[in-house]
């Protein structure tokens, strides 16, 4: 089987879906002849032409606008919005248009597109592309929102959202690209050749939207993680020696409550990490819907890890991320009762 | 430099001020629109469907005008239409007047809760319309209901979304006059204005990615060209040269706000083309047959993969925004009146009149026929209820078509919402 990173998965998942259907279309910024500042839709205008992959202006606002144009003409835009950071300007129509079509037509006119944006920080990204802004598009109704961490599971997952008939926003977390990533950042990058999900079958498969992963059984504690934090919580129960379940949620909505409340009602106690900023962010609804569904078999609070209430400061961005010490102390806190 | 310390000024510079637009002209003025230079009809040079887009930029800061004074279609701009179209669109106009004052006056009746009327603006839409093909693809925004009506739209229809009663098609969604249809090539309004414009032109993109022959065409108001959506829909559509219409409703006024307030005192909508690189029109949307001669060019121009047209279409906006609205706080009530440019259905009649076309007793017959065409629609719609009856039945289908399929999340709010309902 091919060893892939999460790039060359994510590409391959371009050439296979627009191989099987004339009517998906690519563009983004940089994404044409260049094929992407982060190499995803290489090759594609070569082998597509530039009729379905092409370059679009600095206009987020456009890109989105322009693809509901197209999908209510039929096409299916499967489009790039180079950082999650930058895709602000393209927000109204996410929300306003994007998301509500479907409703506010009675089912007339339907928006089966994707936007594809990387997010989260490691990279020395600096504030304006390190951003994990996915708690901005799980609050809104229409949407469907798609985190990845295995480069099996990004092109599973990026075939299963193209191929649905919702609006699906799927975040690349940037910083796992090349190498799963524990959270050391002092320690040398491992490549993906060496983690099992590199191995990628060839041609079509799908990742189900909706279904989480049990990534390590276990009986003490569940973790609940998506994107580049569910490596970081796999090492840091690991280094704890914890016997922690975690669960990749894969899908934020719609959400895998099931395998969350199984998993809860078995082990008793949960934590939830997320990249993104505490207040607000997507581990807090995590967090109520636990406490809601799970409260009589609960022994300790569910516990939060999340990044900073501040913007993604630069040269900080270590003290910033929630590494293994943060992961650590509320690993301890949470098995402590 | 905190606000209570401001830097001393220094004395050679002059201190700066801060340039707040102002209508010309507020309640207790007397309107005087002397200084709108009106051209002649007829004087606007027509340029070949196949000039380079600089050749229509002189175009930007006049005006075509077809109907003159005497009410003859004069000049390199007339599209000759035929008497049977004419009174075609003229019917249309009346109906859509009718149709307006009916729906108005059933709003302050009690009957829903917002209508918009586009008094003044009749000859936009329906010209447009019946100069583009059945199939093209509009983009609207909210006073554009003569494109239904010239597409032969069922009232009654109309009527059944804006009471969002039995017969609305979009289950009491949408807020009235926000229609959608498929089948007509009406594009789901949005109440996030700007938003379409640039979707009209992804539109025309697809049809071009495609090899479609139909076009697009997006409409926005003045007041919104101030969105960034409208910079993008130019950009898109001259980057890729899209087959696609790009109509600006300039009737001079947003709710409260004039148009300098978008920026019309520094130059006319339609000069936003030059900054582009694509065609633009500046045209009198109060002529019928100059806003169908501008569209068609347009239109001819789109198909043949020659690419955009920015069109502004001169009007006024004879009433308030909305029955939200009332206009005399903030401009002259008989604006309306002095407008230079007269009113869209008065100049196609007089011009039909004077052609031999029409006259008084067959015009006021049409004016009765439409109002009872109105009436006989409003009754059969209300049969299927009016606003103040609805959002009690069938709570549950208010959970429906956010997603394809109902996820848990949303089925459980849907039992929670059935149970409060019991």
């Amino acid at each position: 089987m091919p060893v892939m990173n999460m790039i060359q998965s994510l590409n391959d998942a371009h050439k296979v879906l627009m191989r099987r259907d004339e009517d998906i279309v690519v563009f983004g910024e940089d994404i044409g002849f260049f094929g992407g500042v982060f190499r995803v839709t290489e090759g594609l205008q070569k082998e597509f032409g530039k009729q379905r992959a092409f370059d679009a202006p600095i206009s987020e606002n456009g890109i989105v606008a322009t693809a509901v144009g197209m999908a209510a003409y039929g096409l299916k835009p499967l489009i790039e919005i180079q950082f999650a950071d930058y895709i602000y300007p393209g927000y109204d129509q996410i929300v306003s248009e994007v998301a509500k079509m479907r409703y506010r037509t009675a089912g007339e006119w339907t928006m089966p597109m994707v936007i594809r944006t990387p997010y989260g920080g490691g990279i020395f990204g600096g504030q304006t592309h390190s951003q994990s802004p996915e708690s901005l598009f799980t609050h809104i109704a229409g949407l469907k929102v798609v985190v990845p961490s295995t480069p099996y599971d990004a092109k599973g997952l990026l075939i299963a959202a193209v191929e649905d008939p919702d609006p699906v926003i799927f975040f690349e977390p940037k910083r796992i690209y090349n190498g799963p990533f524990d959270g050391h950042h002092d320690r040398p990058v491992t490549p993906w050749a060496k983690h099992p999900a590199s191995e990628v079958p060839e041609g079509h498969y799908t990742v189900p939207l909706g279904k989480a992963a049990v990534v390590r059984e276990g009986s003490e504690l569940t973790v609940l993680a998506y994107g580049t934090m569910v490596h970081v919580a796999l090492a840091a129960v690991n280094e704890q020696g914890i016997d922690a379940e975690v669960i990749d949620l894969r899908t934020l909505v719609p959400l895998d409550i099931e395998a969350i409340e199984k998993s809860v009602e078995k082990t008793g106690r949960c934590l939830i990490a997320q990249e993104a900023p505490r207040t607000s962010g997507f581990a807090a609804e995590l967090s109520a819907l636990v406490q809601e569904r799970c409260f009589y078999h609960l022994e300790a609070p569910v516990e939060r890890v999340t990044g900073w209430d501040t913007p993604y400061p630069h040269s900080y961005e270590w003290a910033y991320f929630p590494g293994p010490k943060r992961m650590k102390r509320a690993l301890e806190k949470v098995m402590a009762d | 430099m905190s606000d209570k310390d401001p830097a001393p000024l220094k004395p050679n510079r002059p201190k700066l001020a801060l340039h707040v637009p102002e209508p010309p002209f507020r309640p207790g003025d007397k309107p005087d629109f002397s200084r709108i230079d009106v051209p002649a009809a007829g004087a606007a040079q027509r340029p070949d469907v196949a000039a380079s887009a600089t050749e229509t930029h002189p175009l930007t800061t006049s005006l075509v005008r077809v109907l003159d004074e005497d009410n003859r279609a004069v000049g390199p701009w007339d599209p000759k239409l035929d008497a049977e179209t004419l009174r075609k669109m003229l019917r249309d106009m009346v109906t859509v007047r009718a149709f307006d004052d009916r729906m108005y006056r059933s709003q302050r009746q009690g009957k829903t809760s917002f209508y918009m009327k586009c008094t003044g603006e009749e000859a936009i839409a329906v010209s447009a319309q019946t100069a583009l093909d059945r199939d093209d693809m509009h983009f609207p925004t909210y006073r554009q209901q003569g494109l239904l009506v010239a597409r032969g739209y069922p009232l009654v229809d109309m009527m059944n979304q804006i009471y969002s009663n039995k017969g609305d098609k979009l289950q009491g969604r949408q807020l009235p006059i926000m229609y959608s249809d498929k089948a007509y090539g009406f594009f789901s309004i949005s109440g996030n204005l700007g938003t379409q414009f640039p979707q009209a032109v992804g539109w025309a993109m697809a049809a071009a990615i495609k090899g479609d022959s139909r076009i697009a065409m997006g409409w926005i108001g003045d007041g919104a060209t101030a969105e960034g959506d409208f910079h993008s829909a130019l950009t898109f559509a001259a980057v890729y040269n899209a087959p696609v219409i790009l109509a600006t409703v300039n009737n001079q006024w947003a709710i409260s706000s004039f148009s300098g307030i978008a920026g019309a005192e520094r130059a006319t909508f339609a000069q936003r083309a030059v900054g582009y690189g694509i065609a633009g029109l500046r045209v009198d949307g109060n002529d019928a047959l100059a806003v169908y001669a501008a569209v068609r060019w347009a239109s001819e121009r789109a198909r043949t993969n020659q690419g955009p047209t920015l069109i502004e279409f001169f009007t006024y906006r004879a009433e308030g925004h909305s029955t939200s609205d009332d206009p005399s706080g903030y401009r002259p009530t008989d604006e309306a009146k002095a407008w230079p440019l007269g009113d869209p259905i008065e100049r196609l009649k007089a011009h039909l009149v004077t052609t031999g076309e029409w006259d008084d007793e067959r015009h006021d017959e049409l004016i009765k026929e439409a109002d009872a065409n109105v009436r006989a629609a409003q009754k059969e719609s209300e049969k299927l209820g009016i606003l103040p009856q609805q959002g009690k039945d069938n709570i549950g289908s208010m959970f429906e078509d956010v997603y394809a399929e109902v996820p848990w999340h949303i089925a459980e709010q849907r039992e929670q919402a059935l149970d409060e309902s019991r």
